[in-house]
């Protein structure tokens, strides 16, 4: 059976698409170096509208009011600019009620897109363009050490890695956080407290990669400004040991965490990458692997919730567990000396 | 290739659901066909690998594996029709519920008119109704635009207008949806089903037509005010979702191909079996079937007057299954649990659960999390459901479940209990049957298969319902009655086809079972104390030929509706005692 991979790797290959949610203009080259932080494409959006009926407002048919209309589609039009007059001694004037671009014309009507805001598409990763998304985005590589979580709150950045955790169980505590970790991003353990996290805010940190969330802290973890990783899920939960090993040995590098929501559909992950020197491009890792006795693998349910530990046998056929399911199952030997089996869809695989 | 299925054609349905990937293999054995074998995989709709049919594969190889002949060939395509070696399938149908939850713009005339039965026809899909557009909807045009935009629909069901009655308010409501998709990339823009007033197709081709990538016409599901016809625009709607997953999932087209357009949602083939079923039901209570699996709950429901099939993501267990708290509390799902389990666990357990849908419970605690979850869910379904059931079904009380005279279940709540009893007590929790009902369980998810097979062949799902792949549970009588607990409700005695004599004191408050074996009758006769009404009347007793199954003669004295103790660890005892009585634990 196939396994699902989370990827804790000391070095690797990796390769981002990124692209806009809509058609914009890719301001990066082919080759060029990019800092995670740096826009490489751009858009213009709008997420309101006015819709002006001329023909109603000059008391006219749909066909009169298209000859009056003085407007084209694409027009920027400021607030107040006269955009159709009527007939008459004292003719009418419709004007713009705010700046606007004119997005539609016609049956006597205008529609105009106004409020119109820039979307910025961040690079995400350090690392080498290898590829232009036309219109949309790029295709950035990079090589060094990868973590990936389970939840993120959609925000980017990039910092030094302060262990602020002591252990995989640590927790993330107010009185742990000074004026010292400014601009940082910090390995911070379990998170149970919405003052930690607007603490963090008002420091304010680069980043949070945390073990575990309470599920009452994902609306003020939304809201925080800063990236935010969870690489457990919800709960009380320590941080598997390998991912707290990766990252803690790697304190004080520059780290990058992209906070990305995780989408099954896609594969989009939240992750941290910390950049390494290479002198040749390291394999990419793999994104699925076959269940066999010898991998490393993270359990994600109870038992053991979040261990990690190695495969000892994969008994054929379908195991009783526990519960009283029955399911086809492995033999996990854990990183605490105690062996239990666990279901092969509670598993996966840890590389 | 033999020329009709009829003639023994060997048929494959394939299942791809939210979490798990069933192959199917239905064939002819001693010249009636029978549901031979199955395998299973997990799906494959997700990354890493984001396509389908590798999950089909992967399904299809497990079950040919146990069956010992090739169904796929070395290139990884389906070997089709079979071949003389003995290799291959002539035929394949295919269901469908993996999938994001389709986000779906409802549009109509009047509230509870066209809206409503625009809101009953999104609902018998796996969509969510994000937004709502009306004629007494206030909102300005150009709001609703930026609505529309701002929930970036994959579906906009539009009713209203009788056929001949109003056209021009139904244009004027088309206006913010032609200019919404406009303004949406072209990739992002919505399918369209227009179920109005049939006289406006013309119209609502220029006006949303170029704009929609996909613009489906049904005949209008209100073609009068007094007359709902809901099954042209459902099957409209069945093939819309298809291909929208088409757009969606990759793989969806290869399956397609493979079975030559045989490809259903999951809940339509489900609810087209519920429609056959209740053509065959001479009672005059009705047919229900439920599933609650990962994707959604579904309840669908057959009467005499008319059939009913509603979908509920909101309430499935895999991916939505956080969201669960947009509609329950966690102390309404904990009343459910035989275990001391603390708010806080349970809230974690939903979420931890929702990140890894295919996940499955290890443990006992999670196995009971897992069962409340799922008796909350189902029973805020069935609660649901019942506003779309015809006020004329036959019923004890109003405000109870009306009277059926089967319960068909099935899902990957139901079909991963590891004894029938477990699955029995949840829908007896959830769904709170009243009267006299014969219980099924569908451990093999095999009745979608069967109405996506229908299509291709209408002998194969009537053979296979016969033939004994479902496992019936029992005859289950629930009395409505209201006493004080462990007062005697009814006394009953069964006499067996052998002349033996089993009888029973059903007290308030407790579960009984009298033995029964599958495919063994029986005469009950009871005796109604206290008022207790099983469909009969209050207090009225009689004689009723009642069938076995793997638990008997079900009794349920515990009320209707469900009446649990409000002290948590006198409730959580007798949760236990219940289960242990009918061999769920």
């Amino acid at each position: 059976m196939q396994a699902p991979v989370n990827h804790i790797v000391g070095l690797t290959s990796i390769v981002r698409e990124r692209y806009l949610p809509v058609s914009g203009t890719v301001l990066v080259r082919l080759n060029q170096k990019v800092s995670p932080n740096e826009v490489i494409a751009e858009t213009n959006w709008s997420r309101e509208h006015i819709l002006l009926d001329v023909a109603r407002i000059l008391h006219i048919t749909p066909v009169a009011a298209e000859r009056l209309i003085k407007c084209k589609v694409d027009d920027r039009i400021a607030a107040k600019a006269e955009i159709a007059v009527g007939g008459g001694l004292f003719p009418r004037l419709v004007t713009s009620p705010r700046d606007g671009r004119v997005v539609a014309v016609g049956g006597g009507q205008i529609l105009l897109e106004v409020g119109e805001s820039k979307i910025e598409l961040r690079a995400g990763i350090p690392g080498i363009v290898i590829e232009i998304i036309p219109n949309r985005g790029a295709v950035i590589q990079t090589a060094g050490a990868l973590v990936q979580g389970i939840w993120g709150n959609g925000r980017i950045d990039s910092g030094a890695l302060v262990n602020l955790a002591e252990g995989p169980e640590g927790v993330l505590a107010v009185n742990r956080l000074d004026v010292s970790l400014r601009g940082s991003i910090l390995l911070a353990g379990m998170a149970r407290d919405a003052e930690a996290l607007k603490a963090a805010g008002e420091l304010p940190v680069r980043g949070l990669i945390l073990s575990s969330l309470y599920p009452s802290l994902i609306s003020v973890a939304r809201e925080m400004r800063y990236p935010i990783m969870v690489t457990e899920g919800f709960g009380s939960m320590p941080m598997n040991s390998a991912a707290y090993k990766l990252l803690s040995t790697n304190a004080k590098r520059d780290v990058t965490v992209n906070a990305e929501i995780y989408d099954r559909y896609s594969g989009a992950r939240p992750e941290a990458i910390i950049q390494l020197p290479i002198s040749s491009d390291p394999p990419a890792p793999r994104e699925v692997e076959e269940f066999a006795p010898g991998l490393q693998v993270r359990m994600r349910r109870p038992p053991a919730l979040g261990m990690i530990g190695t495969i000892v046998a994969i008994p054929s056929g379908l195991t009783v567990l526990p519960s009283g399911l029955r399911a086809p199952s492995a033999e996990v030997k854990l990183e605490n000396g105690e062996t239990v089996i666990a279901p092969l869809v509670n598993l996966e695989v840890v590389g | 290739m033999p020329s009709s299925l009829v003639d023994g054609n060997s048929l494959l349905a394939v299942d791809i659901g939210a979490a798990n990937t069933r192959a199917v293999l239905f064939d002819v054995v001693e010249g009636e066909y029978r549901f031979v074998v199955s395998g299973t995989a997990p799906s494959t709709a997700e990354a890493p690998h984001k396509d389908v049919s590798e999950g089909a594969r992967q399904a299809i190889k497990s079950l040919q594996t146990i069956l010992g002949k090739s169904l796929i060939d070395g290139t990884g395509n389906l070997i089709t029709p079979s071949q003389p070696n003995g290799s291959g399938v002539d035929a394949l149908v295919v269901t469908i519920s993996a999938g994001a939850t389709i986000k779906a713009v409802v549009v109509g005339l009047l509230k509870d008119v066209s809206i409503e039965s625009a809101r009953r026809l999104t609902e018998s899909t796996y969509a969510r109704i994000v937004e709502t557009i009306g004629m007494n909807d206030h909102r300005k045009p150009e709001q609703q635009i930026d609505s529309i935009l701002r929930v970036r629909p994959d579906l906009i069901v539009i009713a209203g207008g009788t056929d001949g009655g109003a056209s021009r308010s139904i244009k004027k409501l088309l206006e913010p949806i032609g200019l919404a998709s406009f303004l949406m990339p072209e990739e992002k823009r919505p399918a369209v089903l227009y179920a109005g007033n049939e006289k406006l197709g013309d119209e609502v081709k220029t006006l949303v037509g170029s704009l929609a990538p996909l613009l489906h016409f049904s005949p209008n599901v209100r073609p009068s005010l007094d007359t709902e016809d809901l099954e042209p625009a459902q099957r409209e709607l069945a093939h819309m979702i298809v291909s929208i997953r088409k757009n969606q999932l990759k793989g969806v087209d290869l399956l397609d191909q493979w079975s030559g357009g045989h490809v259903l949602p999951t809940a339509y083939a489900t609810g087209r079996m519920v429609r056959f079923l209740a053509k065959m039901n001479s009672s005059k209570k009705g047919i229900l079937v439920v599933d609650i699996g990962a994707s959604a709950a579904i309840i669908s429901a057959g009467f005499k007057s008319k059939s009913t099939l509603n979908v509920y993501p909101q309430f499935g267990l895999g991916e939505n299954l956080s969201g669960l708290l947009n509609y329950t509390s966690l102390e309404e799902i904990l009343r459910w649990s035989p275990f001391d389990i603390s708010s806080g666990a349970l809230r974690d357990y939903l979420y931890q659960k929702s990140l890894y849908p295919s996940t499955i419970a290890a443990t006992k605690e999670d196995l009971a999390m897992g069962h409340a979850a799922a008796r909350q869910s189902l029973y805020l379904a069935m609660q649901s459901a019942r506003r779309d059931f015809p006020r004329t079904a036959a019923a004890i009380k109003p405000n109870l479940t009306p009277l059926f005279e089967l319960i068909l279940a099935g899902g990957g709540a139901l079909s991963d209990a590891s004894r029938p009893g477990q699955s029995l007590l949840l829908l007896l929790d959830s769904i709170q049957p009243v009267g006299v009902t014969t219980v099924i369980l569908d451990q093999n998810n095999l009745l979608p298969l069967l109405g996506a097979a229908a299509s291709q062949n209408n002998i194969l799902p009537v053979q296979v319902l016969e033939s004994g792949a479902f496992l019936s549970v029992g005859t289950v009588i629930s009395a409505v009655v209201s006493a004080n607990y462990g007062t005697p409700i009814l006394r009953g005695k069964l006499a067996y086809e052998n002349g033996v004599e089993a009888r029973v004191e059903l007290k308030y408050g407790s579960l009984e079972t009298l033995p029964l074996q599958s495919g063994e009758t029986g005469k009950l006769t009871f005796q109604c104390l206290r008022g207790a009404d099983i469909g009969f009347g209050p207090g009225r007793g009689g004689t009723i030929p009642v069938s076995g199954g793997a638990l008997g003669v079900i009794f349920d004295g515990r009320g209707r509706p469900l009446d649990l103790p409000s002290d948590a660890v006198r409730r959580r005892e007798l949760i236990k005692k219940w289960n242990w009585t009918i061999g769920g634990e």
